[in-house]
């Protein structure tokens, strides 16, 4: 029996999503417009048995979600723009120390406070590259309600199988946004358990993980006695530090980019729609690829050959399917709410193969389908169109 | 008082407070709960007796070291992480406690304790330790006091006596030092004690019997770096500034709270202990509520 339909908000599905996900610990601080995530949680945790914590700052928040999922739960923080700068040494640390844990990030307008209430996509390459070092990242963008929800789950399991830090990079208008859905039920998802490693404790090493052979993080206060560090470590050492030696300073570093890019394939997911006989792509995530459908929808009722490409995995970057599509279209149209952030990365994958447009806006406001089709209509010669309603 | 407030506060003077046994232990016992005995402290440091006092504290309590984890931050009292052979978090800078939070109430029957350095503890991470103390949750923080930050060559910390120098304060340290067990008491913590590496066994005592209190313990360990501090005050050898750890100390029976503090002087022993609702305790009985009213997922 599916669960009845009920007309629930963005930010509300996410937080069924981490208890659907599995989730039994949440730390965070209120900042707006994440913080109804914070406040579902803090009802929905002690009814599940799990543990909700408003902390002193996002700081607090992220190494209270670090702290708890080594101890052997899985864990969730949530926030937005100024709280997300403040995560970001310690997201380091989750994909240093190899941390499963998940940050849902509520884009806002910025820099800075910014626009507090209006979305935002300018925190895309904040999710890459916010933290310092050579590090690799999982970040996934949903654009509808349901999506929260769904992509929550997917992030914790993404989490728990390469055993690393997952961004759940949502916005104000998706936060906000009601939709009617029914969620799924607990039979109907696939979650992937924390576990165990299956190796006895005293034979136990970090370095029995491999690219192919990811094995769960050992609890704190179990048996395995595990050291963790944000420090340069030899995984053939029972993680202790090793700043002294380059090959093993490269041997980790090229280990915690390869165990994700390896898997690249795996993570990244793409909806593409009417793209079989595209001329012209629209590549639009999160909540403006909404507007970039109902764009293409109604360049397909002017007769013209509109596809629409939706990263749903942000990172690692889906480069296949730019490629394929690089092969195929002339013009690539990439509207968000930042200034050139995705298209500059599509450009890179593209290769000259087509033209790039960029549509950006930073006032926070969302692109509505107009500002689409009027590129569009560019693409098409829109002079010598009979226009159609 | 709330419901889940149930426990009255029971304002103890220090004195009363019984403090555990500390069995000595021969070295090799020491030496089994390391991982290595090499570590990278100078020459005089005092880091490694308060290691021993506290592996002494935690077998003369029978922790079962399984079940007990330490959290530490970065700096050389940081790196107790890498030597000692229980569950080990090395965790950024001033987090430690923030990260053990989320550990205790993860895992509410594990034994966590927290090492910091002073500038780990009160300067970067000062908001988690005035929150650990107010949530009165059960971690123990210990705290090796240098007054110095060692890892970086000797820079002025917030507890560098007014008027000594360091790299970062050339001319005389023109600030006043944080007198951190002031702080933890006014913030909530429910144990607050201070001991130095000079009189050994009462320190593994005041370790033990913060481990042992049900609460946010907070215990300070007055450690000396001849290397950093010494040397550019004047007082290079490691014997001396131990020397003066004991010159300093006053046993706070003795220790005139109301009158006139006397320059660098500070007291030790058991500081303040009081019984007050627990946060993972409190927390559980919300859980428990829930439960018995049927609020199911």
């Amino acid at each position: 029996m599916p669960e009845p339909r009920r007309l629930i908000q963005g930010n509300e599905a996410v937080a069924e999503g981490a208890i659907a996900a599995g989730a039994r610990f949440f730390g965070g601080y209120p900042i707006t417009p994440s913080t109804e995530i914070a406040e579902v949680l803090a009802r929905r945790m002690p009814q599940v048995g799990g543990h909700f914590i408003q902390m002193e700052d996002e700081i607090a928040s992220i190494a209270a979600v670090i702290g708890a999922s080594l101890a052997g739960v899985k864990s969730l923080t949530a926030t937005s723009g100024p709280g997300f700068s403040l995560m970001q040494e310690s997201i380091g640390y989750a994909s240093m120390a190899q941390v499963p844990c998940v940050i849902v990030d509520v884009m806002r307008g910025g820099p800075s406070t910014g626009l507090p209430t209006e979305p935002s996509q300018g925190d895309v390459m904040q999710a890459r590259w916010g933290t310092h070092g050579e590090h690799s990242i999982i970040a996934l963008v949903p654009s509808s309600v349901m999506e929260c929800f769904t992509l929550t789950v997917e992030a914790f399991n993404l989490a728990e199988a390469y055993r690393t830090p997952v961004i759940v990079l949502s916005d104000a208008t998706i936060g906000h946004m009601r939709e009617a859905v029914a969620l799924p039920t607990p039979d109907e998802l696939r979650i992937a358990p924390r576990g165990e490693p299956d190796v006895p404790p005293d034979e136990y090493d970090e370095v029995m993980s491999t690219v192919d052979n990811i094995l769960p993080r050992p609890a704190l206060g179990s048996r395995y006695a595990v050291h963790v560090t944000g420090l340069v470590y030899d995984r053939a050492r029972g993680g202790v530090p090793a700043t002294g030696t380059p090959s093993v300073a490269e041997g980790l570093g090229r280990y915690l980019r390869e165990k994700i890019y390896h898997h690249r394939d795996a993570i990244t997911r793409v909806e593409e729609i009417e793209m079989e006989d595209a001329e012209v792509a629209i590549l639009a995530y999160g909540s403006v690829a909404r507007s970039a459908r109902a764009a293409m929808k109604w360049a397909r009722r002017q007769g013209v050959k509109v596809g629409l490409v939706r990263p749903i995995t942000l990172w690692p970057f889906p480069t296949v399917a730019i490629d394929h599509m690089a092969e195929q279209v002339r013009t690539i149209i990439v509207p968000e709410m930042n200034l050139k952030q995705m298209s500059w990365e599509v450009m890179a994958a593209v290769r000259g193969r087509a033209k790039v447009v960029d549509h950006g806006r930073v006032d926070g406001k969302l692109i509505r389908p107009e500002e689409i089709q009027a590129l569009i209509k560019r693409e098409f010669h829109y002079h010598r169109w009979e226009e159609t309603a | 008082m709330s419901a889940l407030v149930d426990e009255p506060l029971v304002e103890r003077p220090p004195s009363d407070t019984k403090l555990p046994r500390i069995t000595p232990h021969e070295t090799a016992e020491i030496l089994a709960e390391l991982r290595t005995p090499k570590t990278l402290w100078c020459p005089g440091c005092s880091n490694g007796i308060v290691t021993r006092a506290l592996i002494d504290a935690v077998l003369s309590l029978e922790l079962d070291p399984a079940r007990t984890c330490v959290v530490a931050g970065i700096g050389c009292a940081g790196r107790i992480t890498t030597y000692l052979k229980w569950s080990t978090v090395h965790t950024a800078h001033g987090r430690a406690l923030a990260v053990a939070t989320g550990a205790k109430a993860a895992d509410p029957g594990m034994n966590v304790i927290v090492i910091m350095g002073d500038g780990d503890c009160i300067a970067i991470g000062g908001n988690h330790l005035i929150h650990a103390a107010r949530r009165n949750i059960d971690v123990t923080a210990l705290v090796f006091n240098n007054s110095i930050y060692g890892m970086t060559g000797g820079q002025m910390s917030p507890t560098t006596f007014e008027g000594d120098r360091s790299t970062t304060s050339v001319y005389g340290n023109i600030e006043q030092a944080f007198d951190m067990c002031e702080l933890a008491r006014a913030a909530g913590a429910t144990f607050v004690a201070r001991g130095t590496p000079y009189s050994y066994t009462r320190l593994a005592q005041l370790i033990a019997g913060g481990i042992a209190h049900k609460g946010f313990s907070f215990v300070e360990a007055m450690v000396s770096c001849p290397t950093y501090y010494g040397r550019q005050n004047s007082i290079p050898k490691a014997s001396d500034m131990m020397r003066r750890q004991y010159d300093r100390s006053v046993p706070v029976e003795k220790f005139d709270r109301e009158g006139p503090r006397l320059h660098d002087l500070y007291p030790v022993g058991v500081l303040h202990h009081v019984e007050r609702s627990e946060y993972t305790t409190a927390y559980a009985k919300v859980v428990a509520r829930l439960q018995e009213q049927g609020a199911g997922s």
